[in-house]
Order: structure tokens, then C-alpha cells, then sequence
């Protein structure tokens, strides 16, 4: 059973490499049960998304309406 | 097809934005103005090649992160990663206080829910704090987490380039996430749930 800190390292490492099968199974177990690392993947997804639009989408960008 | 006279003042428009990404990486303000620089004379001189298929924002932004990735390659290639930095350091005792003896949340430091991505992504002064937070980055730590999110290098690129393991990449990679997460849980978001 991951605990929640070993659960962060998954969830990180998944933003570079696929994970094996058995971390999947392990992280999908752990997410299941655990509010708060469920919010913490939605972090990290939301911290990828705002790194992929930093400088190409500002909210500048939005009300010049390019 | 933009004549360089058309396109001058567009790029000019955003030469703020350039900037602004460029700086964040290279954390050196004369090299960002010329990294810039080169990078609009480039898009001029190249203006030919942009055939429309994509933003011409988004064209201009690959022109330059491909000069920043040149200028990455000219500096000093070592990064000192065997010893931790004071701050980084204290960033892995502070990360360790979020959880129990037994590697589960605390109850204060449990992350909460970000509401929706998309609207905060739309406020300007969401912006700010995210470039304060990545500003506030180490700098070994910011120098690979950029690489890796802003510049997408694939961890392997980032090794072969910094010369260290990929081990110690997906430490550093955490470390960031970590790092930045905080610093938006506490300048943005505020605390998690209890």
C-alpha cells in the first residue's frame, strides 16, 4: 500500500514516463481511497497546463483579442 | 505572406511576452534581451517559412525557445546537483513536514481542491504569482524544471544535457512541483482541506 508521500513521487514521475503496470495498479488504489492525493494529481495536471501556456496565452492576450 | 514591414509591429507586440519567457529561464537579463532579439530577427529573416498553420504567437514562441535551448547549451554546462543548495534543502525538510510518520497527509497540509483550471488560467494576476512562484525556484531545480515544461525536453535530453542521472532528474522534477505547488497553495489558492 503506497502511503501518500510514496503516492506524490508516482504521480510526479507519471508527467515523464509511463508507469509500470504495478504502479499503476498502486496509484489507482491509493487515489481511490485518498481525497487528498486525488487533489494533488489534479494540482499537478493543473501545474503542467499553466507551464504550457506560460507567455503564449496571458490573459493579455484575451482582452487585446488576439 | 507578411512583408517584414507587416510583421515588425506584430512581433514588437509581443516582445513583452518574449521577454518575459525568456527570462524566467535564463534568469540573466541581458542574455533574455538577446536571446529576444535574436529571435525576432529570426522570425523576420524566416517570415517566409510561416505558412499560417499555426498562431503566429505560437510560431515566433518556437523560434525562441529553440534560441534558448542554444543559449542553455553555450553557458556553463555543470550544475552542481551532488550538493543540495541551503534553500533546497530547506524546501525537502518543509515538504516532509506535510506528512505524518507513517507518509500520509497531515490533516492542515491535505491538498485541496483548485476549482476550475480554465478560469484561473484567464486571470492576469494569476499570471503574476506564477511567474513569482517560478522565479522563486531554485536555481539548479528551476533550470530543470523549465527545461522539462516550458522547453519539453524529454528527461533523457535533460541528463544528457546537465550531465546527471535520471534518478536525480525525477527528484529535482518533484521537488519543483512540490515547490511551486506550495507557493501557489499559499500566494493563490490558500490552504488545502482539513
Amino acid at each position: 500500500m503506497l502511503s501518500c508521500k510514496e503516492a506524490t513521487h508516482v504521480m510526479s514521475a507519471a508527467h515523464e514516463r509511463e508507469l509500470g503496470l504495478r504502479e499503476r495498479i498502486a496509484l489507482r488504489l491509493h487515489l481511490l481511497m485518498c481525497r487528498g492525493c486525488r487533489n494533488y494529481e489534479r494540482q499537478m495536471d493543473f501545474l503542467r497546463r499553466a507551464c504550457g501556456r506560460v507567455g503564449t496565452s496571458t490573459a493579455d492576450d484575451k482582452a487585446s483579442g488576439d | 505572406m507578411n512583408s517584414a514591414g507587416e510583421l515588425a509591429p506584430q512581433l514588437a507586440k509581443f516582445r513583452p511576452d518574449l521577454l518575459r519567457f525568456a527570462r524566467l529561464q535564463l534568469r540573466d537579463d541581458p542574455l533574455a534581451e538577446d536571446v529576444v532579439q535574436e529571435a525576432m530577427i529570426a522570425a523576420l529573416a524566416g517570415r517566409r517559412d510561416f505558412a499560417g498553420r499555426s498562431a503566429l504567437k505560437t510560431w515566433v514562441f518556437s523560434i525562441l525557445k529553440n534560441k534558448i535551448i542554444d543559449a542553455i547549451r553555450s553557458r556553463e554546462r555543470t550544475v552542481n546537483l551532488s550538493a543540495l543548495s541551503g534553500e533546497e534543502e530547506a524546501f525537502e525538510e518543509a515538504f516532509d513536514r506535510l506528512f505524518k510518520a507513517n507518509g500520509h497527509w497531515q490533516r492542515d497540509h491535505r491538498p485541496g481542491d483548485w476549482g476550475d483550471p480554465e478560469e484561473t488560467l484567464r486571470q492576469a494576476q494569476f499570471w503574476q504569482v506564477f511567474d513569482a512562484c517560478l522565479n522563486h525556484l531554485p536555481e539548479n531545480t528551476a533550470r530543470v524544471f523549465m527545461m522539462r515544461e516550458l522547453l519539453e525536453f524529454e528527461v533523457d535530453e535533460i541528463c544528457t544535457e546537465l550531465q546527471i542521472s535520471s534518478s536525480n532528474c525525477y527528484v529535482i522534477l518533484h521537488r519543483a512541483r512540490n515547490n511551486l505547488r506550495g507557493c501557489l497553495e499559499r500566494s493563490w489558492f490558500g490552504p488545502g482541506e482539513s
